[in-house]
């Protein structure tokens, strides 16, 4: 996993309520056995006005003019702003491995759904948790203003907006110190190995059932 | 001190590291696996040059991606179409053969879907920790078994140190009191509940689901309600263990006997909240309000009682609600204050990993024995979960009542829950179904999704639209209690 570093970029507003993961990759890219490769079926079914297939060159796919993240001022968007429950439904992993692989780093919304939640952080994307009317007051000010940049600061936690507004934000210690360092969890968990075969003996010992094949 | 919840019982029991920044690593006792969401991880280990941590703890079936018409079945996995599908599928038998995880391929009769697998085999057994790269693997919380759906980087967590890094959840029961009414099932009791809390009402919460209407579901009920638990945002569902437990398990291949059995059960009966144990939110429903549910629009929140009517997005209070309903309305091609009973459908659809058991194939077949699927609709097919289901139902001749009435009676799979393999929606079409998530786009491109229970799926593909399974002539038949 790649180091979260400092950066400023474009925002992208996404106006919709309980954005799920099959609007964020359809189930038809899913077929694929590898981890990269699905950013350019991001929201596909927003996104284009044909329907999509696996493996085509979607160059060629007619695009909706309508959808915000093919509007001229958000190309590079970094940072997606969105609306309450974002990622909920399927624990598909393709979910952000599609947004990040579009280019997205941070996602700001009210409330995320609890597995997108920890996938994201475990792909190096950054989600931000803001109050409701802090977001709503947000989607006004991208609407207002063109190539509207925010300044990301992971480490100091808080978002610097084009005027010098500071905008601090929660997030958990061990989330935060796994995407500054890039760190890898199994790496970590196996520091823990004894800890680990320690409870596994105790375990057994208490509920060998637990632990039974069928004969 | 109060005592302790169900879910806080399951978490000590698997706690095997509390860190000092609110994480902690807990031993995770069985891990699922099926062809989507396992690749990666498998392949992450090989990369890293790691080896799975302990390899019995896996059980592994293609359900996702499988074909369902017994022709293709007939030629294993170059029966699958799709090339793509089937190089997931092939990925997932080469990955097992490597490790040596046990894997029900294809045309094994235990094949299914992985939530009716691992119950039906005992796989699944209260006080466990079961994963899954499937948000569904809440379904096994209705054995008192703590069990949520994971991302495939925690797939490949699992597989490499039996435990996930995890931050322990909040406490909330939904207790529905009373009995259920006539061709009431679990399905509309879930329905009715995530219509009450939203589709972000458990987000950050383990749901215990008790009350005297739970208790008098059975194993399949209880599942179906378990299952459903993700869809109102919480990814643990649970259930107390009590004797329908027990009894579901008994003789099971995974589960204990003689001895190890006395003493499992022994544990097991401890597996139920303390009487003075602490919840964070209690919600509690009647159970003789619920009446059969529909879903309407885009999200399983958006759902009503047969009875009632598609909503006038503008009753809605708060503005993002307002244009969510709009928007479904519009995706749905349904008007502001139509009749439940006045949707027509297209296609039908029983099964999925929430009702495709044997007493929701029971309860579908009452409905449809010695009637016709009307003229209008194009398909209706009946997917039973797995193949042991099916020989069940089989053997019990509910799929010659299925078959005569004009249904198609298909191989075990996940099929047009999620369209995976070729069973799908065309754009506009409206499909009963009796699976979990009418997301835009879910059962097929464009396609218009209405969530039921399998008994109201039945009645739906008779009649051609949407009606009151409790008005038919057998509606004694379908008592949720007598299945």
């Amino acid at each position: 996993m790649k180091k979260f570093e400092r950066f400023e970029g474009v925002v992208a507003p996404l106006d919709r309520a309980n954005v799920d993961t099959d609007l964020i990759i359809p189930k038809q890219f899913l077929k694929s056995i590898k981890r990269t490769g699905f950013g350019v079926n991001l929201f596909d079914e927003l996104r284009y006005l044909d329907e999509g297939q696996p493996g085509q060159d979607c160059s060629q796919r007619p695009l909706n003019p309508e959808f915000v993240l093919n509007q001229p001022r958000y190309q590079g968007a970094e940072v997606l702003l969105a609306r309450r429950n974002f990622g909920c439904g399927s624990s598909r992993e393709h979910a952000p491995w599609a947004l990040e692989d579009f280019g997205f780093k941070v996602v700001v919304a009210p409330s995320f759904a609890d597995i997108f939640y920890n996938n994201a952080f475990k792909n190096g994307i950054l989600l931000i948790t803001m109050a409701e009317e802090e977001v709503d007051r947000l989607f006004a000010e991208v609407d207002a203003n063109e190539g509207y940049q925010r300044d990301v600061d992971l480490e100091h936690q808080r978002v610097i907006t084009p005027g010098g507004e500071i905008l601090e934000f929660e997030v958990d210690a061990f989330r935060k110190h796994c995407l500054l360092n890039g760190l890898d969890d199994i790496g970590i968990t196996l520091q823990d190995e004894d800890a680990i075969r320690s409870f596994e003996e105790k375990h057994r010992q208490q509920r060998p059932w637990l632990f039974r094949q069928p004969a | 001190m109060s005592g302790q919840t169900l879910y806080d019982k399951l978490w000590n029991q698997h706690l095997v590291k509390q860190r000092d920044d609110g994480t902690a690593l807990i031993y995770i006792d069985r891990q699922l696996l099926h062809e989507v969401t396992s690749p990666q991880a498998f392949e992450g280990l090989r990369l890293a040059k790691r080896k799975p941590w302990r390899l019995d703890a896996n059980l592994a079936t293609p359900d996702h991606n499988v074909p369902t018409t017994l022709k293709e079945r007939a030629e294993g996995n170059s029966g699958i179409k799709d090339p793509v599908s089937l190089i997931q599928v092939q990925t997932l038998d080469d990955n097992c053969v490597e490790y040596g995880i046990e894997e029900f391929k294809i045309n094994d009769p235990r094949q299914g879907i992985v939530h009716v697998v691992g119950p039906e085999q005992g796989a699944t057994l209260p006080g466990m920790t079961v994963v899954c790269g499937d948000s569904h693997t809440a379904t096994h919380g209705a054995f008192g078994a703590l069990a949520h759906g994971i991302g495939t980087s925690e797939v490949e967590h699992v597989l490499a140190t039996q435990c996930l890094l995890a931050q322990k959840m909040k406490n909330m029961q939904v207790r529905v009191e009373g009995e259920l009414g006539l061709g009431v099932t679990a399905k509309d009791v879930v329905l009715a509940i995530i219509g009450k809390i939203g589709t972000a009402g458990g987000t950050g919460y383990a749901i215990e689901f008790a009350g005297s209407a739970i208790e008098s579901l059975s194993m399949e009920g209880r599942m179906t309600v378990c299952n459903m638990a993700i869809e109102a945002g919480a990814r643990v569902g649970l259930i107390a263990v009590d004797d329908t437990t027990i009894d579901y398990l008994a003789k099971r291949p995974f589960a204990p006997t003689e001895a190890q059995w006395e003493a499992a059960v022994a544990d097991w009966r401890n597996l139920v909240s303390d009487a003075d144990a602490h919840f964070d939110k209690v919600v509690t429903l009647k159970a003789e309000e619920i009446e059969p549910q529909v879903s309407w629009g885009t999200s399983p929140e958006m759902v009503t009682g047969i009875s009632g009517q598609v909503p006038d997005p503008q009753a809605a209070l708060d503005e993002t609600v307002q244009r969510s309903h709009a928007r479904a309305l519009e995706y749905m091609g349904l008007q502001a204050n139509q009749k439940i009973t006045d949707i027509k459908l297209d296609k039908v659809f029983i099964g999925s990993c929430t009702n495709s058991r044997i007493e929701d194939l029971r309860e579908a077949a009452k409905v449809a024995k010695g009637n016709k699927v009307a003229d209008s609709i194009k398909l209706a097919m009946v997917v039973p979960g797995s193949g042991l289901v099916k020989r069940q139902a089989e053997a019990e001749g509910l799929d010659k009542i299925f078959i005569e009435a004009g249904f198609e009676w298909r191989e075990p799979g996940c099929s047009m829950c999620l369209a995976m393999n070729a069973d799908k929606l065309g754009a506009g079409e409206h499909c009963a179904s009796t699976s979990n998530r009418n997301f835009e786009g879910r059962q097929g491109y464009g396609g218009r999704t209405h969530l039921v229970s399998p008994a109201m799926a039945a009645a739906a593909a008779i009649a051609g639209h949407f009606v009151d399974v409790r008005t038919l002539p057998a509606n004694d038949a379908t008592h949720a209690q007598e299945a």
